[in-house]
């Protein structure tokens, strides 16, 4: 156990629940926040133990809304213990996790077993989601109201869409009296076909199949209508097209029961990714184009479609962040384009990946933290997200000026399949801690431990 | 330019034929050539080194003894992981003609699920010492992905919708015998350019040589933002011109190509039948004519005859479709030859 009482000193804390803003102490004692002071306190409080953050961001622990932990059933790629390594090593407190799992997270005995484990295997807080359907099929749905007792927030058939328009009417009218979101994986298949990255320039002159960005909008039409007509709470995942954008505000602006996300990588790679070259349109197609660790559903899009996510985060039609972290072994990325899975390693380098808009004047900093903290607490409707007084001390050190150079080797995660391997990013986590506990620490390599 | 795929040609004697160098002296002037995975990996010098080495080559080719010690003592794999007969065959004379030994292997992609196999098999033939391989596979890419893996260089014989660099080589080379230098040359691609890694690849090599490019093709099956009256930035390819209307499109062109058409597209809902296709689309007499007298019909084959090309004009005088089957082996001869008698310190 930490020590029983401990204080940040110095740091800038941002706690966008509260509305704070400003260089002062974070205390907390038996692993809650005891009170953030007006202003740095002049002598170390009697009987604290110290972590130093001058020149860092105190900010809540982040809330990842949608992350694939992999475990059961997919142990090699990632499980309930490297997955929350990761989570903290990318800032992230509380992650939850799809329910695409082997077997798969549809009732309530699987939910209740993955509770208990991550309670002994996790470090840090894991939520889970439940199948909206039996096996995640889409036929007939799987028991919510169990699942909600044993504690789900929400529903996902993950990957898959639920394409018969009946079994997602009756889930939404369901899981409204649950008060829990229908998370629909938005993709309407019979226009995806074999398409394997966003149709456009990129995949006519790659020569690979292409999915048009309107499969993803078909279906959030579809969805939003129905969750207009049941009264359901629906969340749209990973958003990454501008007419999805327009659906959703449009929808918003009715007075629809909708919230959406949005991944690190869908605000900042687009479909050049798939060349290879860091996102550069190259003169010559080369050896390393096709780079399977860009491929990822929905597919990286075009710049058009970057440019309206991000105004729409900014405007808060989108609402959160969240990772879509998704590991893959390297046998399901060492092959084809074609061949690979889809999914990208994401937990590790979200935070660096999306103070790009911070650096670039986009979004504020308080602002984006808000996207990772109280924004995901509202819709989780949990106590999580904010320093406030009484809460759990999941507490992150920011230091958002830094640059690093993402190593896919380095990873705590189980899989290395990023985009990003080699790429400098500015802004980094320093340290994470759970409940008053550091499970990450940046600096313990270099500068020391934690004093 | 910089790219890992760019070539840097060594303008030794490429036209010369490789009996009349001898092993030795060839070896000294071999170009750079380290694979050809698509025509957007040479310059307007490469290429035409290599129609002018195929040039010798074809010589060879007609010759009663076709058969040259260029290659000897290299070892050739062509692995189709596609059904093909022309190409592969092509390819296994050019280098049986220039001494090689040619290993043909046919796999079914089908059995081929998991990627980990042709990353395996691609270490196989690596460890195996093989002197050049030459790839089809329905993945576009895979070259590229099995040219990461392997020391040998990779001859892409087709990968998905992507590239068929040899095939654009020797469309060329045909039309360079029938029509000289290709610059400000107006050339009409009719058909499935949607799915057709031919089109991709004739349509870089070709405006590469100056040539203007015409495409014309039924709206589902040409690439998306592909319209006619939209601007090049509008679809990413510079020099490319989109006719709706065939006649049109055929009207003055000094060649006619028409792409192979699958009935499978017919399946997957891009057309009503074939019997529309062939009326709206296919290449006759009366739209042969349209083009300038003598213009020279091309065809990738094989052949849909009586749907995208009348057998009329298949066979007829204007089409140059046997010349380019001829060409093909000339120009995989001066492709492998290129790539094959390059020295090991490479």
């Amino acid at each position: 156990m930490t020590s029983n009482r401990t204080v940040i000193r110095n740091g800038r804390v941002i706690d966008p629940a509260q509305g704070i803003d400003r260089v002062a102490d974070v205390l907390f004692s038996n692993g809650r926040i005891d009170e953030i002071t007006g202003a740095p306190l002049a002598t170390i409080p009697e009987g604290h133990s110290v972590i130093d953050a001058s020149g860092l961001v105190v900010a809540p622990g982040f809330i990842d809304l949608h992350t694939h932990l992999r475990d059961p059933g997919y142990e090699w790629k990632e499980t309930l213990e490297s997955g929350t390594r990761a989570a903290a090593r990318g800032g992230f407190t509380t992650v939850c996790a799809m329910p695409n799992t082997d077997p798969c997270q549809d009732n309530a005995a699987i939910i209740e077993d993955v509770i208990r484990r991550a309670e002994r295997d996790a470090i840090v807080r894991v939520l889970l989601i439940g199948a909206i359907t039996r096996g995640r099929h889409g036929k007939t749905l799987a028991p919510m109201g169990e699942m909600a007792d044993a504690g789900v927030i929400g529903f996902s058939d993950d990957g898959d869409p639920v394409e018969d328009s009946n079994v997602m009417r009756q889930a939404l009218g369901y899981s409204s009296s649950l008060g829990l979101p229908i998370i629909n994986h938005a993709e309407e298949r019979s226009l995806v076909r074999g398409g394997v990255m966003n149709e456009g320039h990129v995949a006519t002159r790659l020569g690979l199949p292409g999915a048009p960005a309107s499969a993803e909008a078909v279906m959030i039409a579809r969805d939003l209508e129905l969750a207009a007509l049941t009264g359901g709470k629906l969340h749209v995942p990973h958003v990454s097209t501008a007419a999805s954008v327009e659906l959703v505000r449009a929808a918003k602006a009715r007075g629809i029961d909708v919230t959406a996300e949005v991944t690190p990588h869908h605000l900042t790679l687009s479909d050049a990714w798939v060349y290879g070259m860091h996102g550069e349109v190259p003169d010559v197609i080369s050896p390393t184009a096709y780079d399977t660790n860009t491929k990822v559903n929905p597919p990286l899009r075009s710049r058009a479609d970057i440019e309206a996510v991000i105004a729409a985060l900014v405007d808060g039609t989108i609402d959160v962040i969240a990772t879509d972290h998704a590991p893959h072994a390297a046998t399901d990325k060492v092959c084809t384009f074609n061949e690979a899975a889809h999914g990208i390693n994401v937990l590790e380098t979200a935070f660096a990946q999306v103070m790009q808009l911070v650096h670039a004047g986009t979004i504020s900093l308080p602002d984006l933290i808000a996207r990772l903290t109280s924004r995901p607490a509202e819709i989780l409707g949990k106590q999580t997200g904010s320093l406030v007084k009484g809460s759990a001390a999941d507490i992150v050190l920011l230091d958002p000026g830094v640059a690093w150079t993402v190593s896919a080797q380095d990873f705590v995660s189980l899989s290395r399949n990023t985009p990003l391997d080699g790429v400098t990013l500015k802004g980094r986590v320093s340290a994470t801690l759970f409940g008053g506990r550091v499970v990450w620490d940046a600096r313990a390599t270099t500068a020391g431990v934690l004093s | 330019m910089t790219s890992p795929g760019k070539t840097e040609v060594t303008q030794g004697n490429p036209a010369s034929t490789p009996d009349e160098q001898g092993i030795a002296s060839s070896e000294a002037t071999a170009p750079a050539l380290r694979h050809l995975l698509d025509i957007d990996s040479l310059s307007q010098a490469d290429v035409t080194a290599i129609l002018d080495s195929a040039e010798g080559m074809l010589e060879v080719l007609g010759r009663d003894v076709k058969k040259t010690p260029a290659l000897r003592g290299k070892t050739i794999v062509t692995v189709f992981f596609e059904n093909s007969t022309r190409t592969r065959i092509s390819f296994e004379e050019a280098g049986k003609i220039l001494g090689a030994d040619v290993i043909n292997v046919s796999v079914s992609a089908s059995s081929v699920s998991k990627g980990e196999s042709l990353y395996n098999t691609a270490l196989t033939l690596q460890a195996m010492q093989v002197d050049a391989l030459v790839m089809r596979h329905p993945h576009s890419g895979a070259p590229h992905f099995v040219a990461r893996h392997v020391n040998a260089p990779v001859v892409n014989a087709g990968d998905g919708m992507h590239a068929h660099p040899t095939q654009a080589l020797l469309d060329l080379f045909t039309l360079r015998q029938k029509l000289g230098d290709l610059n400000g040359k107006r050339i009409t691609i009719v058909g499935d350019v949607l799915y057709s890694r031919v089109a991709r690849s004739d349509i870089l090599a070709l405006t590469m040589m100056g040539a203007e490019v015409i495409v014309c093709g039924p709206p589902t099956l040409l690439p998306v933002g592909w319209k006619p009256g939209k601007s090049p930035a509008e679809y990413g390819y510079e020099d490319v011109k989109i006719i709706g209307d065939v006649d049109e499109a055929v009207t003055g062109a000094d060649a006619v190509m028409t792409l192979r058409i699958q009935r499978e597209r017919q399946d997957a809902g891009h057309l009503p039948d074939m019997r529309e296709y062939s009326n709206r689309y296919g290449i006759n007499r009366r739209r042969l004519a349209l083009a300038k007298p003598g213009a020279p019909l091309m065809h990738p084959g094989p052949m849909n005859e009586g749907v995208e090309i009348s057998s009329e004009v298949a066979h007829g005088a204007q089409s140059v479709v046997e010349q380019q089957v001829r060409n093909g082996v000339a120009v995989r001869m001066a492709v492998l030859y290129m790539l094959c008698s390059r020295g090991k310190e490479q």
